[in-house]
């Protein structure tokens, strides 16, 4: 017996050793819960958080842009777009298989895929391709059964009906860059385009309206179990433009006669822009789903530089055209009247250099009109060292040149109006009196765009305000403030000499744009052509007799013309650029004819509707 | 010689009814505490239904409990005579097994006894506790420090362990060495020799990891790190703790357990049915299931204690062991304290295997209880 009790001894020693051990190990875990659970439960309260509750954006509808008619210009369509979810995938190479027979996948796109499949949570959809057309997304619909994983979502995409037309003036869109990246949500969702160029650019955040989310309860495979918060999207804003669609195809038809034109055409009352082309151009479609690199490469080494919208952003010297801004100046200083005369013997010499008037043989005795009418150069030589560069200069910019209109849409240029300062500024040397000639006729240093010439044309016939140019008709939802224009404080009398010199441009036996004129009964025109050199006719080229066509394209000069119509009561204004054109009686007078005929044919300032579909 | 004269009532020899009457009911209503836990904890796995854990859960108890009493009023002189008959009987099935899972393919741990998978390893656990009880009620204390006592109860355990081992099952393996451990140790093998022992398996390590099958190097390497696999291996553990912090202290309240309810949590009504009840119940909840384990610990002791026979008592404590075993392995893995290794909570789990051999083992303890006068003789 007394073995068994000191077996018992020994058991009991033991196991009260174990169970010591025992009750460590629960005081063990016991205290590891309370690490868990009390003191990380904030920790663990958000990461629960994160698992269970899944944001889930609601796309906007991005606004429309339609003409002053309403006729759309931007719109959305249909976008059928493949996803795959990548868990529900066993082999991928199988899935890429299978997709080929029923749409085309490059190995550049199958490759994003797999990036992204890496890069995302498994239960997260990979967007495989969008812009699927109706044959394709019905023969994907058909085969879904033999490709799990796969689905189709409908979304939209941004369309342009009038395509090239529009191209410059709407912009495009495009997925979003890294500095564009803001911290509106709607960025981040699939599928989300940005405006990258014009009105779609500028009124990105009208346009683009606000998304939605519903924030649901998820569970571990990402799929909702309920709703918990939601917040309804709100579509974009539609954008109403100034616009007349027709005008602006049927300008944008004319200018491609041509290789590089653009033009403006716009209301000397109210500003507003009825057409503004910039040609070549290209399709903004191309962008929806992502240009290809040919062709973007196409686009980038076109000498004509089709993505620039040139109407706006082209800088060209205003030539002849410029002479109305130099015979204000003049007026205005009492340095000429109506009757002031100078004659013009085909150059003018100031000091040992001598400038020529672009007719050799000279036109005689010069007044006023007859300088406008023919484009006596001379005349304006003969102004201009009387009248100095700083009169000349503020006129310009009293006529809205070298400085941004503020146009509604991105890239515009200032264009330049040189004075003494800026040519210390720029060179360090000062002003010499030639400068001053040359830029009376327009040429030398200064730069001006399309659009700051028909602006110029527009405060010319205006007379009282300082028109700008308005793309903006309305915007759903905003208030578009009033224009409040400075006056012009131009005289009258004045302004009115100029616009008979101009109206003598067409409208006379000699004027320089006869050939050019409109015959139609009450539409006539006036206006002035402007031939800007590009480089300087050398004395070689003016002996050899070289015609300026036979050059180079490069070298050739611009053709410009500015015109207004209807005489009687003059109310569009346009200005049209031919880059090259070689003279703007020949080249831009005619283009301007055609546009301001058919402006006055649809007269948009008056007609409530987009003519022939709406009668 | 006969000191306990007074006994001799219960001693050697008794009546079914009289055992009847020796029943613990207060141990076995903890037992019931704990299975009805499972039981409702099964119900919130399955968003509230009956269906398919908890009902079958709460049969399989009524059949198991049947299956208790019956163990417990068996004579424990025939379970220390049959000893080593049952060991082999469960050696036996732990090589069918083997030999089956040899012919089939892969690692299939268990026998389809019709109305339940039975995994033989986990009554084998049990049959090495009997066998071992068996042996050292016949050794002396002056034996015991003769290392010859050694070989036969070493033999007895490393034969199955080597067994599970090929399977294999790493896991059970260890807890049949440290049950045997555990006995060896009340038994009253020196400490030295447990120093030893120990210095040659901490040495064992690099030896082991070599033979170690891939996905479980790949457990041990994700449990050192969870955080560098979220998504991949590391998701059980990580979102297993996810689960009990947000927890808290109270718990999101019963059936509102967000990670196990939208499926974060994996394997919720087996390996993970602890995580589940702590995010419901919080520490409060969780400590409560905890104490219910050591009173289950603490019946295991006062049982032993009282028993007047080693046989019983090496029992007793032998088998709390084992199920204690897989208490502190589930909680310490869920807890992200040891990497996860697939033991079930015993009695809560859903799992017909391992309530059955948790039912076995407490109807030996309690069969320990009603017999708890006997006297053995070595032999």
């Amino acid at each position: 017996m007394s073995q068994d009790t000191d077996r018992y001894k020994l058991f009991s020693r033991r196991a009260i050793v174990l169970g010591g051990l025992k009750i460590g190990v629960f005081g063990g875990l016991a205290a590891r819960l309370g690490y868990l659970q009390i003191s990380e439960q904030q920790k663990f309260q958000t990461m629960s958080d994160k698992n269970r509750i899944g944001h889930r954006m609601l796309p906007a509808s991005r606004g429309e842009i339609v003409d002053r008619f309403g006729v759309p210009l931007a719109v959305n369509n249909q976008n059928f777009r493949a996803f795959i979810i990548p868990e529900q995938i066993e082999d991928l190479d199988r899935i890429f298989d299978k997709l080929s027979n029923f749409i085309f996948l490059s190995e550049f796109e199958i490759e994003e895929v797999r990036i992204a499949i890496t890069k995302q949570r498994r239960f997260t959809p990979v967007l495989i391709k969008e812009g699927l057309n109706w044959q394709q997304t019905a023969r994907l619909e058909f085969h879904l059964p033999e490709l799990p994983g796969l689905f189709i979502e409908e979304g939209e995409v941004r369309h342009y009906p009038l395509g090239p037309a529009t191209a410059h003036l709407i912009g495009y869109v495009g997925r979003v860059s890294e500095t564009e990246m803001t911290s509106d949500p709607i960025m981040s969702m699939p599928g989300f385009r940005i405006g990258k160029t014009g009105i779609e650019k500028k009124y990105d955040p009208v346009l683009r309206g606000k998304a939605g989310s519903v924030r649901t309860e998820v569970n571990a495979v990402g799929r909702e179990i309920r709703e918990l918060a939601k917040t309804e999207s709100e579509d974009g804003h539609r954008v109403k433009l100034t616009i007349d669609a027709e005008l602006q195809i049927y300008c944008q038809e004319l200018l491609a006669q041509h290789k590089s034109a653009s033009c403006v055409v716009m209301d000397s009352q109210n500003g507003q822009v009825y057409a503004l082309c910039s040609s070549p151009s290209f399709d903004p479609n191309l962008f929806s789903f992502g240009i290809s690199a040919e062709q973007w490469e196409e686009l980038l080494s076109n000498p004509a530089v089709p993505l620039t919208n040139k109407a706006i952003a082209g800088h060209y010297p205003p030539g002849s055209t410029f002479k109305i801004v130099t015979a204000l100046a003049a007026l205005e200083a009492g340095i000429i009247d109506d009757s002031t005369s100078f004659y013009c013997r085909g150059y003018h010499e100031v000091g040992r250099d001598r400038f020529h008037c672009w007719k050799a043989s000279g036109h005689g005795h010069v007044n006023l009109k007859k300088s406008l009418q023919q484009s006596c150069d001379v005349f304006y030589y003969e102004v201009a060292e009387k009248l100095g560069i700083e009169k000349i200069a503020q006129m310009s910019r009293r006529l809205g040149l070298g400085d941004q209109l503020g146009i509604e849409i991105p890239g515009e240029r200032s264009g330049l109006v040189p004075d003494k300062n800026w040519k210390r500024g720029h060179f360090g040397t000062k002003w010499q009196l030639g400068e001053t000639v040359i830029a009376s006729i327009g040429q030398g240093y200064l730069l001006t765009t399309p659009l700051q010439l028909a602006t110029m044309t527009a405060r010319v016939i205006n007379g009282k305000k300082a028109v700008k140019p308005i793309l903006t008709y309305d915007v759903e939802g905003l208030k578009v403030p009033k224009p409040d224009w400075p006056e012009l404080n131009i005289n009258q009398r004045h302004l009115d000499l100029v616009i008979q010199g101009m109206n003598a441009v067409t409208m006379s036996e000699k004027g320089t744009a006869r050939a050019a004129r409109i015959k139609e009964e009450g539409m006539s025109m006036g206006g002035k052509t402007g031939t800007a050199q590009v480089r300087r006719t050398t004395r070689a080229q003016r002996r050899a007799g070289v015609k300026n066509e036979d050059l180079p394209w490069k070298d050739r000069h611009h053709a410009l013309f500015i015109a207004h119509a209807p005489i009687d009561n003059p109310r569009y204004v346009c200005a049209v650029v031919v880059e090259h054109g070689v003279s703007g009686s020949g080249t831009a007078a005619p283009l301007a004819r055609d546009i301001m005929t058919e402006v006055q044919r649809r007269n948009p300032a008056i007609n409530q509707t987009s003519g022939s579909e709406s009668l | 010689m006969n000191l306990n004269a007074s006994h001799t009532r219960y001693s050697d020899q008794m009546g079914l009814f009289d055992r009847v009457f020796q029943i613990s009911w207060s141990y076995l209503f903890f037992i019931t505490l704990i299975a009805v836990i499972g039981y409702v904890a099964l119900y919130s796995a399955a968003s509230g239904n009956i269906e398919p854990w908890a009902l079958s859960h709460a049969i399989r108890f009524s059949v198991g409990v049947v299956g208790l009493l019956v163990v417990a009023l068996i004579d424990l002189k025939l379970w220390h005579r049959y000893a080593y008959w049952i060991y082999a009987i469960g050696l036996c099935l732990l090589l069918a097994v083997e030999i089956k899972g040899f012919v089939g393919m892969g690692a299939q741990r268990w026998i389809n006894l019709g109305f339940i998978n039975l995994q033989p390893s986990e009554i084998m656990k049990i049959c090495v506790v009997i066998a071992l009880a068996r042996y050292f009620n016949g050794v002396t204390v002056e034996d015991i420090r003769n290392p010859k006592t050694l070989i036969i109860p070493l033999i007895l355990v490393l034969l199955p362990t080597a067994l599970v081992m090929t399977q294999p099952d790493l896991g059970t393996a260890l807890m049949i060495l440290m049950v045997a451990g555990a006995i060896f140790f009340l038994a009253g093998v020196s400490y030295w020799l447990f120093g030893i022992v120990l210095a040659g398996g901490v040495a064992c390590i690099p030896v082991a990891w070599h033979f170690m099958q891939d996905y479980q190097k790949r457990r041990v390497l994700t449990f050192l790190n969870p955080e560098s696999d979220p998504l991949g291996s590391g998701y059980h553990i990580t979102q297993s703790k996810i689960a009990l912090g947000s927890g808290g202290i109270s718990g999101k309240g019963f059936l509102e357990g967000t990670q196990s309810h939208l499926n974060f949590l994996p394997e919720k009504q087996t390996d993970f049915i602890f995580t589940l009840m702590a995010e419901e119940w919080g520490f409060i909840g969780s400590c409560a299931i905890l104490l219910l384990f050591i009173v289950i610990m603490i019946y295991g002791y006062l049982i032993a204690f009282r028993s007047n026979n080693q046989f019983g008592r090496l029992l007793a404590l032998g088998i709390t062991m084992n199920f204690l075993l897989y208490v502190f392995i589930n909680i310490s893995m869920v807890t992200g304290l040891i990497p996860v290794v697939g033991v079930p909570l015993p009695m809560i789990s859903n799992g017909g295997s391992a309530m059955m051999a948790a039912l076995f083992g407490f109807g030996l303890i309690m069969c320990v209880y009603v017999h708890r006068d006997y006297k053995f003789g070595k032999r």
